[in-house]
């Protein structure tokens, strides 16, 4: 769905339109700005002092950067918040395409019942504390499992995917089904080539639910080298455990700014999501339409 | 007397099936027909029963007197104590009050917000002007409170913050938003426009790409003016999406925003900002009261749920479409 509506230029309502642009362009300011500012601030050097409103750093320098990647636990976070990131997205997709396309049947048998079973749980939930007594029965702590396993299938994304399956033409299948071919077989080979588009749509939404993702680490993982890296940042940026930092380069001690290596962690936390910024843009609005209008 | 065979158990429940062999049977089965399927559903349902549905079993701790040692079978039953106590708690109270201010204040603040954005950004002419603001708006939605908090700590600070800066170069006295009671809720409610405006604003933008643009020729033809047009048309056109989220906002009236409000907030400003679920966090998982904090949860969560669907159903009454 294209939200572009074609307009002509026409005389009249010009201070309308100046009025409405300089507001908008305001709103992009607005939502820039921070960013820009903590962009600043992260490539300043230690001495500049931020008494005054900057656009631009006055003096370059990457050091704050180069402290950041040589921190132990901001290495180990991004490592372990890639591994959940890549292990959680593709389960998801396997597990989640996997039972799409059996709902997506008419004829499997108590379609109905399992597909409600699985929407109802949309509206509740146990809980806080038996999910997490839950993963600690399951001896789940500290193993990227208890970040990948609760929110392995989403019913919202399942049952848009299911959506988009049901709308596929069924000949194509039914002709490979009559050479003799199983449902994986045609599931693989016929269904998932035709079903990119979603299948994109899907991978990006749990890239970026995994990225996010920091209060299950927090909760789950009580060591800090398992951390996942929005949570080590948020130790460092939030509860101001500079020590975190400090520690790390003990030579540079002297000549720390806590405010400008606060910056720069935060933006090296933010830059994964810039880099997949113009795909997710692309495919989250068309996925979030669909699921508004469909269901 | 004898017991049946199982060959005669068989064939009493399913008479039209000719009985030879278990696997005869198995064959009929419609999961066996269809067993490839089945296979493929199977990590699904899973899934759902041991992450969804037994976590609901936990929930009778909300009732017990949760004891680690004795697990959730053998801790004791103490009935509604658990509740008694927490309605009695001032702190509860405190938590309980500041979910819904919160939630009022984003309803009345959030909900026109992105109309509006929409319906400006939408009488911007330039195509390619209309995408980059778009485009824009929408990225903080992207980024999680994690990140923000970080972001606003540093761009709210009472010394370095810009906006201090701003506020003492116009000759007033600076303030520190996160930590002034005063403030803190307005950071909440500001913060949370500020993140998801542009993301918001997508469903509303979509039902105005719905109208038809002839309408908006045949106004301009009969003298419309642009306030005229956007009252007449393009207000009438998203009416029915505004209707349904204007419902499905009611069930949104005791959700509050962990995320937010965890990484945002401090001691300082519990009084105003500690909301249910993350004082459910910090009576679980901090102070470990485990049966205390079930029971805050299950308090939240039983709302909740007759909030969304009482939404859902009056959004069925109103539209015949629901959210499923």
């Amino acid at each position: 769905m294209k939200s572009i509506r074609k307009l002509r230029i026409h005389p009249g309502g010009l201070l309308f339109d100046t009025v409405n642009m300089g507001m908008m362009l305001l709103l992009c300011i607005t939502t820039l700005y921070p960013f820009l500012y903590l962009l600043t601030m992260s490539l300043s050097p230690s001495d500049v002092s931020f008494t005054t409103i900057k656009i631009w750093p006055e003096k370059f320098t990457w050091a704050n950067y180069q402290m950041v990647f040589e921190h132990k636990y901001i290495r180990s976070g991004f490592v372990n918040a890639v591994i959940r990131t890549v292990l959680g997205t593709l389960i998801t997709l396997v597990v989640t395409v996997s039972a799409a396309y059996v709902l997506a049947k008419p004829y499997f048998p108590h379609r109905k019942f399992w597909t409600q079973l699985i929407v109802l749980t949309m509206f509740f939930s146990g809980g806080l504390i038996p999910t997490y007594l839950m993963i600690k029965g399951l001896n789940l702590m500290n193993t990227v499992w208890a970040l990948v396993l609760p929110s392995m299938v989403s019913a919202f994304q399942l049952i848009v995917t299911r959506n988009f399956l049901q709308s596929l033409p069924a000949e194509l299948e039914e002709s490979a089904k009559i050479d003799g071919a199983n449902d994986i077989y045609i599931l693989w080979k016929i269904v998932i080539p035709l079903s990119m588009p979603i299948l994109v749509t899907l991978g990006l939404w749990n890239i970026v639910f995994h990225w996010n993702q920091w209060f299950d680490s927090m909760l789950y993982m009580t060591r800090p080298e398992n951390e996942v890296l929005q949570v080590v940042m948020r130790r460092i940026v939030l509860d101001g455990e500079m020590d975190m930092l400090s520690t790390a380069v003990p030579e540079m001690q002297r000549q720390v700014n806590t405010e400008t290596l606060k910056a720069a962690t935060i933006m090296f936390t933010t830059i994964p999501i810039i880099l997949i910024y113009p795909f997710v843009q692309k495919y989250f609005i068309k996925g979030m339409l669909v699921g508004a209008v469909k269901g | 007397m004898q017991a049946p065979t199982k060959a005669e158990t068989i064939r009493r429940k399913w008479p039209s099936v000719p009985v030879r062999s278990r696997l005869q049977l198995l064959k009929h089965n419609r999961y066996w027909k269809h067993r490839y399927l089945t296979i493929l559903l199977l990590p699904c349902i899973i899934y759902f029963f041991v992450f969804h549905y037994f976590p609901l079993y936990g929930v009778q701790i909300a009732f017990k007197d949760y004891k680690f040692l004795a697990g959730i079978n053998g801790s004791e039953w103490v009935g509604l104590e658990n509740f008694r106590k927490l309605f009695a708690m001032e702190s509860f109270n405190n938590a309980f009050r500041n979910t819904l201010i919160i939630s009022f204040y984003k309803f009345v603040f959030g909900f026109p917000a992105p109309i509006l954005f929409a319906i400006l950004l939408n009488e911007i002419r330039l195509v390619f002007m209309r995408r980059f603001i778009q485009s824009i708006s929408y990225f903080p939605h992207f980024l999680s409170w994690v990140i923000l908090a970080g972001v606003f700590t540093q761009f709210l600070s009472p010394s370095t913050g810009p906006l201090n800066l701003l506020l003492k170069e116009i000759g007033l006295d600076a303030v520190y938003f996160l930590g002034n009671p005063e403030w803190f809720r307005s950071v909440l409610v500001a913060t949370d426009i500020w993140k998801d405006l542009g993301w918001s604003a997508i469903i509303y933008l979509a039902a105005m790409a719905g109208i038809n643009p002839e309408l908006y020729e045949v106004a301009k033809v009969d003298g419309a003016n642009r306030f005229q047009r956007i009252r007449n048309i393009t207000l009438p056109g998203i009416a029915p999406v505004v209707t349904i989220m204007l419902i499905l906002s009611i069930g949104k009236i005791i959700q509050d925003d962990f995320d937010q409000v965890m990484n945002l907030y401090n001691p300082a400003v519990y009084g105003v900002g500690d909301v249910l679920s993350t004082y459910t966090y910090r009576t679980g998982i901090e102070s470990i009261q485990y049966s205390f904090a079930t029971a805050v949860g299950l308090f939240k969560n039983v709302i909740s749920l007759i909030a969304v669907l009482i939404a859902n159903w009056i959004a069925k009454k109103v539209s015949d479409s629901s959210l499923w």
